[in-house]
């Protein structure tokens, strides 16, 4: 136990360095623009734990990030980068809308646990293409996954302009879906939250993406090729099917996403549909260490500074894009992870 | 009898232009980058800042020349953000490219409402804008120079040589005396300043700047150059090709048939296809994405 | 003067290893020194310190009777050192003409000087009469055509002391007489040239002094004319103390492995397996030895599935696994020991359980419906680590801080565990502690009384000789010699590792 801690902290590490420094960056900012780092600090946490409402909003800016945090994290265990998240979740907040509206008669469980289903499978074929294109002719995923993304919104535009999805008028966006795909706002916490059912979803995703990578053999081959391809090899071990599951699992994740934010918050789709959970989630799943309870932490983390960014935004002269730059730079510092790795390495060779 | 015919081919040419400058410098400036063997996610964002300052600094100073001054500057100064994490940082180049192109979206509109008092986007006066020369603006005819400057200093000049051999094979440049990270460094700068001029164009054009302005070019220009085979007459091919493909979209306006969509769709598929290898290869250099240490062990 | 180089004293120690253990060495001007030892020996370390690619941690290098700043870093070629290394550093998409102006590229202002570097080049052409196509891209070469290119760099910048690491690794017989030709030319011309190899015949053959190293260290220092292959094969291996388990006689049954006319041609006519066949029979060791780059390790990657060979087959008791992947060959009953542990055997970011676990996590007995016996795989873990005597540096310690030794044993144990019917061990106890090389040893050994095939392969000649019931030789891809234990000793197989056929 006494070790496992000290190994945690190794990984731990950097994140809180990142966070620290981009503590300092970013009270740094708000000295020049003439406010006190101290006071925004205050809104900030007013805005994102002050109150229930503020909880409720935290919750749910939250929710998104926790799937597409998730999404990103799998896909790196097994060394491979999604930058696709957001067409993923585009697609199946698409498809969740479809199957919403469309299919009729069924009762509430059955009928959200098929959006979820069907919007998540959307996500995963989504994923699988760049994933196949890397299988059999090592197209390298980063360049893919932002294309499909593109191709995923123009997609999904075209489609909402089909007289068979659009809903007449003038904005492209289909029908609200049927009472019986909503997913439950928690209303008990704060009357007007957009915080849902999905909520639950996402934290059920936390637990079941834990089991499967450390208790599951399909999670033990993912981590053990995200780690060493060859040695994996040698061991029997397929590289290739280990990537194309983890992609499906990943894009399936980001299709969750997307249901979530059709089924809980706006009920039907719209072009453009909001963006950036994907970008974000890669903000998220970084922070995390690419952990499943980090991810969680993390994604709680960002949804506090886009709720309490937006009191900020609100009450103050410091705009709510502040915590665009926070995450950035959170993001960077943790990518330059190198130096601390390094200083933690040597002092632990030097005790053996 | 042809003339309504030539009209809009003339029409449609200079539309192709008009929205392949961007792209060609982006994809020139990644062709630095990249040909280095630092690969450049964050174009797309150092676009963004480069439309931001260029577009900030035209209507402060009132002066658009002095504003792409600026444009190449701060090209310039995220660029070395980004050289820095990933060469003496030794950050991964596609989180780093990540992280600016986040810096870039909430960076420029926050400091939008910074300097502008609040407001999201901002205009540029008349005062503010560059003369048309003929039916471009100075800076589209610029592009074309920088495409010509880089295979001149890529195939011509000795630091050229050197530029491509760090890509390719950077422990053999290196024996043979050849400062890595420096070579490394200057790609990305420079990089950085044609990413920021390629994205200055697009306030100066529309008149106004606005979040997200971009939306994307940045990585079609990634996307160019791959499909260009990552040398500038290629990628500025390419950007022409996805110009035409985009100035015919707007053109057609949904006549024709096909939906706009497709138009819109191409540089994206094309891309995709290109890197599985369907078109002939489209090879990167070898040391791409590799960070490179001495570590010369027995 | 007469000594163009001296070294004098140099040591380099890395975490596991000592490189360079006081090593002296004198160079006269004008001859084609060898410098000679198998793998490991540290005679690229000492070159690489000589054009400062490495920092020595003491001793000093003279050359012309100056001190070389070694402390400071310095680039060889400023100093008229050339070397040709053993991997070439040729960028594979420029031409010849780059490859070689390439750091000290003739210009006006920033401009290019093609032509003026044509001539430059093109004159050291016509002096040395190497012959190149300059405007050819380097990766449509031969390895011949490539080395000469190398050496046409070491020219172009006036190399006087040119240093070249095994330089006929890749060659043909003919490219090699090709190459000695030059190299006696330069020689002609007033330069100094030091040569290392482990192919004996060619030290014989055309050089004019040789330095042993064993180790780290130098064993002697001759010239050439005073010496022979075997006196030279004699320092290169030396004589080890037999104090390693004696094989005992074993009772041999039918053939397990069977491997038939394996072939692997990489390109252009270079082949590093040719025609290889064996078999490995229940309950014998049949070992392979051999100085490492010659073919073992295309061998290995061919043998478990990780690379197709050109031509050829191999059967498992019987059953042709040759376009099988390495999952079923392994459940043919296939176990192996990669020669690099680090990155093919143990995965480094994972934990004693989770390495001890790879490859097997698939059997029924710690995976079930897909789910992982954490219970199982625990007490597996426990059983291997008393059986095998694993010390972990802490508990829950990752891969990477466990000593070579141990982090081998964790192969070895994994491995066996499977009682597999063939055991291919690549070089198990290179880098290894002594004691834990014994435990590796009775292991094997264990295996084969058990009835089990075991396939040996491995540079370190007494290893083989104690542990084998065979003893096969490789060289330049093909097995040169296949010997009865009993027929078999150090100098007899030493000079067949060297190239030395009788």
């Amino acid at each position: 136990m006494n070790t496992g801690l000290k190994k945690n902290s190794a990984n731990l590490l950097p994140s809180l360095a990142a966070l620290i420094l981009a503590g300092i960056v970013s009270s740094i900012v708000i000295l020049i623009l003439g406010e006190s780092p101290i006071y925004i600090a205050r809104v900030m946490l007013s805005g994102s734990a002050g109150s229930l409402s503020s909880i409720a909003n935290t919750l749910e800016e939250a929710t998104p990030l926790i799937f597409t945090g998730l999404c990103v994290a799998i896909a790196m265990r097994c060394g491979l980068f999604n930058i696709g998240g957001e067409g993923q979740l585009v697609i199946g907040a698409f498809v969740a809308a479809w199957v919403g509206y469309r299919v009729g008669g069924l009762p509430p469980v059955v009928h959200i646990t098929l959006c979820i289903a069907l919007a998540g499978l959307a996500g995963a074929l989504w994923a699988l293409i760049p994933g196949l294109l890397k299988a059999r002719f090592g197209a390298h995923e980063v360049i893919n996954t932002i294309m499909l993304n593109y191709v995923a919104f123009i997609f999904a535009n075209y489609l909402v302009g089909l007289p068979y999805f659009k809903k007449p008028g003038q904005i492209p966006q289909t029908e609200d879906v049927l009472q019986s795909a909503l997913l439950p706002r928690m209303t008990f916490l704060y009357e007007y939250t957009r915080l849902n059912l999905g909520f639950v979803l996402a934290i059920a995703a936390v637990l079941l993406i834990y089991i499967l990578l450390e208790k599951t053999e399909l999670g033990f081959e993912i981590r053990s090729v995200g780690h060493n391809p060859l040695a994996s090899r040698a061991s029997g071990i397929s590289v290739a099917r280990n990537m194309l599951l983890a992609m499906a699992i990943s894009g399936f994740l980001a299709g969750m996403a997307g249901s979530e934010r059709v089924l809980g918050v706006h009920r039907h789709f719209i072009s453009p549909f909001p963006f950036g959970y994907g970008f974000a989630g890669i903000a998220v799943a970084l922070l995390g260490r690419n952990r499943p309870l980090g991810v969680l932490v993390s994604a709680i983390f960002f949804g506090a500074l886009a709720s309490g960014g937006a009191q900020v935004d609100i009450e103050t002269n410091v705009p709510r894009e502040l915590v665009t730059v926070i995450q950035a730079i959170v993001v960077l510092f943790v990518a330059c992870e190198y130096p601390i790795r390094k200083f933690v390495f040597i002092r632990r060779r030097t005790a053996l | 009898m042809n003339e309504p015919v030539t009209v809009f081919a003339l029409a449609l040419l200079a539309a192709t232009i008009r929205k392949s400058v961007p792209l060609i410098f982006a994809s020139t400036g990644g062709f630095f980058s990249e040909r280095s063997g630092v690969v450049n996610i964050g174009l797309e964002g150092m676009m963004l800042f480069g439309a931001f300052s260029g577009a900030l600094v035209a209507v402060l100073s009132h002066n658009p020349w002095l504003g792409l001054l600026g444009a190449a500057i701060v090209g310039a100064l995220i660029a070395c953000v980004h050289a820095l994490a990933t060469i003496t940082f030794r950050a991964n180049q596609i989180i780093s490219g990540v992280a600016i192109n986040l810096l870039a979206v909430g960076g420029t509109v926050f400091l939008t409402q910074v300097f502008m008092g609040g407001e999201r986007s901002f205009s540029l006066g008349p005062s503010d804008r560059l003369p048309m020369w003929g039916p471009f603006l100075p800076i589209a005819y610029l592009s074309f120079i920088c495409v010509a400057g880089a295979c001149v200093f890529a195939y011509y000049t000795v630091p050229g040589l050197r530029l491509r051999a760090v890509g390719e094979h950077p422990r053999a440049a290196d024996t043979q005396g050849i400062n890595v990270a420096k070579v490394r460094f200057l790609a990305v700068i420079m990089s950085g300043v044609l990413a920021g001029l390629g994205g200055a164009y697009l306030p100066y054009f529309s008149g106004s700047f606005a979040k997200n302005m971009t939306s994307g070019l940045g990585f079609i220009a990634l996307a160019a150059l791959i499909f260009g085979k990552w040398n500038p007459a290629g990628a500025m091919a390419a950007s022409l090709l996805f110009g035409f493909a985009d100035a015919l979209q707007e053109t057609l306006q949904g006549r024709g048939g096909l939906p706009p969509q497709i138009f819109q769709a191409i540089p994206y598929v094309l891309t995709v296809v290109a890197l599985a290898g369907v078109i002939g290869r489209s090879r990167p250099p070898a040391a791409l994405g590799r960070h490179y240490e001495r570590e010369a062990s027995g | 003067m007469e000594f163009i180089l001296e070294i004098q004293g140099i040591t380099k120690a890395f975490p596991r290893t000592v490189a360079s253990d006081d090593v002296s060495v004198r160079v006269r001007k004008g001859e084609i020194h060898a410098l000679v030892g198998e793998n490991g020996a540290g005679k690229t370390t000492l070159m690489n310190i000589l054009y400062g690619l490495i920092r020595p941690d003491s001793g000093r290098i003279l050359l012309r009777g100056v001190d070389l700043p070694l402390a400071d870093g310095f680039l060889g070629t400023d100093y008229g050192i050339g070397m040709i290394h053993q991997h070439f550093m040729l960028i594979r998409e420029f031409t010849v003409l780059e490859n070689i102006i390439l750091g000290a590229e003739p210009k006006k202002g920033f401009v290019l000087d093609r032509a003026g570097a044509r001539r430059r080049v093109e004159a050291i052409i016509e002096r040395y009469g190497i012959e190149a196509d300059l405007d050819r891209k380097v990766r449509e070469l031969s390895v011949g055509e490539e080395q000469r290119v190398e050496i046409l760099k070491v020219l172009y910048r006036n190399a006087e002391l040119i240093i070249m690491d095994e330089p006929t690794g890749v060659l043909t017989p003919q490219e090699t007489s090709g190459l000695f030709e030059t190299m006696k030319g330069l020689v002609a011309d007033g330069r100094t040239l030091i040569f290392i190899t482990h192919k004996l015949e060619e030290v014989v053959e055309v050089t004019d002094s040789v330095t042993v190293m064993r180790r780290g260290r130098v064993v002697g220092s001759v010239p050439t004319a005073e010496t022979d292959a075997a006196q030279l094969a004699e320092m290169m291996v030396g004589k080890q103390l037999d104090a390693l388990p004696r094989r005992a006689s074993a009772s041999i049954g039918e053939p397990v492995l069977e491997v038939r006319g394996l072939s692997l041609e990489a390109r252009a006519g270079i082949k590093p397996l040719r025609d290889v066949s064996f078999e490995v029979r229940k309950g014998e060791v049949l070992g392979l030895c051999g100085v490492e780059g010659n073919g073992q390790l295309e061998l290995f990657e061919i043998l478990i599935g990780l690379r197709q060979p050109g031509k050829g087959s191999i059967l498992i008791g019987g059953a042709d696994v040759t376009r099988l992947s390495t999952l079923s060959r392994r459940e043919a009953g296939l176990a192996d020991i990669p020669p690099d542990r680090t990155t093919m055997g143990i995965i480094t970011e994972f934990n004693l359980r989770e390495n001890l676990l790879l490859g097997r996590q698939r059997e029924s007995r710690f995976s079930r419906c897909g789910f992982l016996n954490a219970e199982a795989i625990e007490a597996e873990t426990t059983r291997l680590i008393d059986q095998f005597g694993i010390r972990p540096p802490e508990p829950d310690a990752m891969g990477f801080s466990f000593s070579g030794g141990n982090q081998q044993k964790i192969v070895v144990a994994r491995e066996l565990a499977r009682d597999p019917d063939i055991l291919v061990a690549c070089q198990p106890t290179r880098g290894v502690d002594v004691g834990a090389t014994r435990l590796i040893h009775t292991w094997i050994l264990r295996q084969a009384d058990a009835g089990k095939a075991v396939f040996l392969v491995s540079a370190d000649l007494a290893e083989v000789l104690s542990l084998s019931d065979r003893i096969g030789v490789m060289y330049r891809g093909e097995i040169v010699g296949m010997l009865d234990r009993s027929d078999a000793n150090e100098e007899v197989l030493g000079l067949m590792m060297a190239g030395v056929v009788n």
